[in-house]
């Protein structure tokens, strides 16, 4: 196998009226899906748009997923962007693609078009190339773009934050997505009765989990809407609605449900895995679910976008004491991770027994890298320094992390100014970058408060705190925007001149956290 | 009430909290402002609200959120 849509072809021929992808409302069965994908490939195809990337603007719809596969189809990669991120993020995105079309839907169609005239690009309405009828000629140009295809070739792009202020795009091909998609199933026994309930939205690698597990069962997954996240009962009946028994979700979106005492009121029914990532789930809260699904398994996932998904595992068990931080445990299959410690000429060693060393990833799942980026790129993908005597990379995630006596990975910490913030991964640098240029500022810092999960930003200059806020409203991720605000008569500097985090820490919580 | 509108107003600087009665409705509110708000309320009245009481409906507006927590402080 070497291309994902193999997944969609095999799966099409054995349940093709079964519901592949769903939003509660609206169904596309497999056999929907894969005309619709070979409408839109053939479509791009036409218009000269194939082997790009291809941005597709759509809600949260199972269209979204068919136009993925439809950009597959063509040879290019797609390139998926939230309707709610804001303009200003958009708009760099876009410049660093340089896409040729953007695939919106009735709900983005405006959107879409303004992005389109300013991007020098066409928006094309999704509902107009599914319209399209597949021709045996266009069959023959689909089959000449799968003949010259390879694994190595890009399927998609996502962007994650970067410190710079600009985004970075993270490019993965056929090959790791494959590699990925079988470790993950395998470990957490996905198959074809599985019924997902995905919560990332689609513009995160985070969505991989169900988008092709779903195609190569044939499998079903239930794209569920965004209000339901703010309902925990709603939530939970909507997972009982439709059966669903499989969720890898945020951590906040599962303790959101346990602190509010959801499981008095309903519990789910039908649920029988439950894995959950990018962020350390409480312990008493970890407790509570499992007291209230004894039949679950839980699992814990960790990885960076770079490795295409997750790269390590842990299966919760009750070797887990009393208030102890759940592990990552060990990674995937075909994955090998290496603690390393760098000493000051760019050498490595291993770190020993219960040594802290930083995170590092070898193996296929390693994606292509930053698109346009080669030095953000060089800087993370590097050569492995335990060896010289062939080319091979190592992908540097930046996380610290040591192994218990029990030989597990366990996360410590964050070798930079990278945060963990409701499951997204934020770069506090970026917050700042954004912030220093809006109007009437003059310094800016940004901590982050682990305990209470707030991002505390600090400036200096004449603008109202209020009217900063709703510029950064404007320009921010929601998930990225300050929690707390606070502005200084001076920034509060270090001996050498740089900001001082630690110090401006210790006066938010003297002063702003009572 | 105050308070309530004082921690809304926190949030979105930008909407009139005192007439507005579609705050879900109008999707105004997110996840991050309602799990915010929940945290909120628990510190400043010291009460919980638990999940049968989180609906579209006790979030709407200002006022439902008050006459909720008012009615889970006479409890």
């Amino acid at each position: 196998m070497k291309n994902v849509l193999e997944y969609l072809e095999s799966t099409v021929t054995r349940v093709p009226d079964k519901v592949a992808y769903s939003d509660g409302t609206e169904n596309m069965t497999f056999a929907e899906v894969s005309r619709c994908a070979a409408a839109v490939g053939a479509y791009l195809l036409d218009k000269g748009a194939g082997g790009g990337p291809v941005a597709v603007l759509t809600g949260k719809h199972p269209h979204a997923i068919a136009c993925f596969f439809g950009v597959v189809y063509a040879g290019g990669s797609y390139v998926p962007i939230d309707d709610e991120m804001p303009e200003t993020r958009v708009g760099l995105i876009l410049d660093n693609v340089r896409v040729r079309v953007i695939i919106c839907d009735g709900s983005t169609y405006k959107r879409a078009c303004a992005l389109a005239d300013e991007h020098g690009a066409e928006a094309v309405m999704c509902e107009e190339m599914f319209a399209r009828t597949v021709t045996d000629a266009d069959r023959d140009a689909l089959a000449r773009v799968r003949r010259r295809q390879i694994d190595t070739d890009p399927i998609y792009m996502v962007f994650t934050s970067g410190s710079t202020g600009v985004p970075k795009g993270v490019a993965a091909c056929h090959r790791s997505v494959i590699d990925y998609i079988e470790a993950l199933s395998s470990t957490l026994c996905f198959d074809e009765d599985t019924v997902f309930g995905n919560q990332a939205p689609l513009y995160f690698d985070a969505c991989l989990k169900e988008l092709y597990p779903t195609v190569k069962f044939g499998a079903t997954a239930y794209l569920i809407p965004k209000s339901n996240f703010m309902f925990p009962v709603k939530l939970v009946e909507f997972l009982n609605e439709h059966r669903i028994n499989t969720v890898c979700w945020v951590v906040s979106a599962l303790t959101m449900i346990s602190s509010t005492g959801t499981f008095d009121t309903v519990k789910p029914e039908f649920l029988r895995t439950v894995a959950f990532g990018s962020e350390v789930f409480p312990p008493s809260q970890l407790k509570i679910w499992r007291q209230a699904l004894p039949g679950c398994e839980f699992y814990n996932l960790y990885g960076p976008t770079e490795c295409t998904g997750m790269s390590c595992f842990y299966h919760v068990t009750d070797e887990l004491s009393d208030g102890e931080p759940v592990p990552i445990g060990e990674p995937f299959p075909n994955t090998d991770v290496m603690l390393l410690v760098w000493g000051e000429d760019g050498g490595a060693r291993l770190a020993g027994d219960g040594e802290e060393g930083e995170l590092c990833i070898r193996g296929t799942p390693l994606t292509l890298g930053y698109y346009n980026n080669a030095e953000e790129t060089d800087r993370a993908f590097v050569q492995n320094p335990l060896h010289h005597h062939y080319h091979e990379f190592i992908y540097r995630t930046g996380d610290i992390a040591r192994c218990n006596e029990r030989g597990q990975l366990v996360f410590v910490s964050r070798r930079d100014h990278q945060i963990k913030h409701m499951g997204h991964r934020i770069e506090l640098g970026e917050i700042e970058y954004i912030a220093a240029a809006c109007e009437g500022v003059t310094n800016v810092c940004c901590v982050y408060d682990r305990d209470a999960g707030k991002i505390v930003f600090f400036y200096t200059g004449t603008a109202d705190k209020r009217q900063l806020t709703v510029e950064l409203r404007h320009k921010l991720p929601r998930y990225m925007l300050p929690n707390v605000t606070v502005k200084l008569d001076e920034m509060m500097l270090t001996p050498n001149g740089k900001r001082d985090r630690r110090g401006l820490y210790e006066l938010y919580l003297k002063t702003e956290k009572k | 009430m105050d308070t309530i509108l004082q921690l809304l107003s926190e949030l979105h600087e930008d909407i009139d909290f005192e007439e507005c009665d579609s705050l879900v409705n109008d999707g105004i509110l997110d996840s991050f402002d309602i799990v915010t708000l929940i945290g909120e309320i628990a510190d400043e009245f010291d009460v919980q609200i638990t999940a049968d009481k989180i609906t579209p409906e006790n979030f709407n507006s200002a006022e439902s959120i008050w006459s909720l927590v008012s009615e889970l402080m006479d409890e």
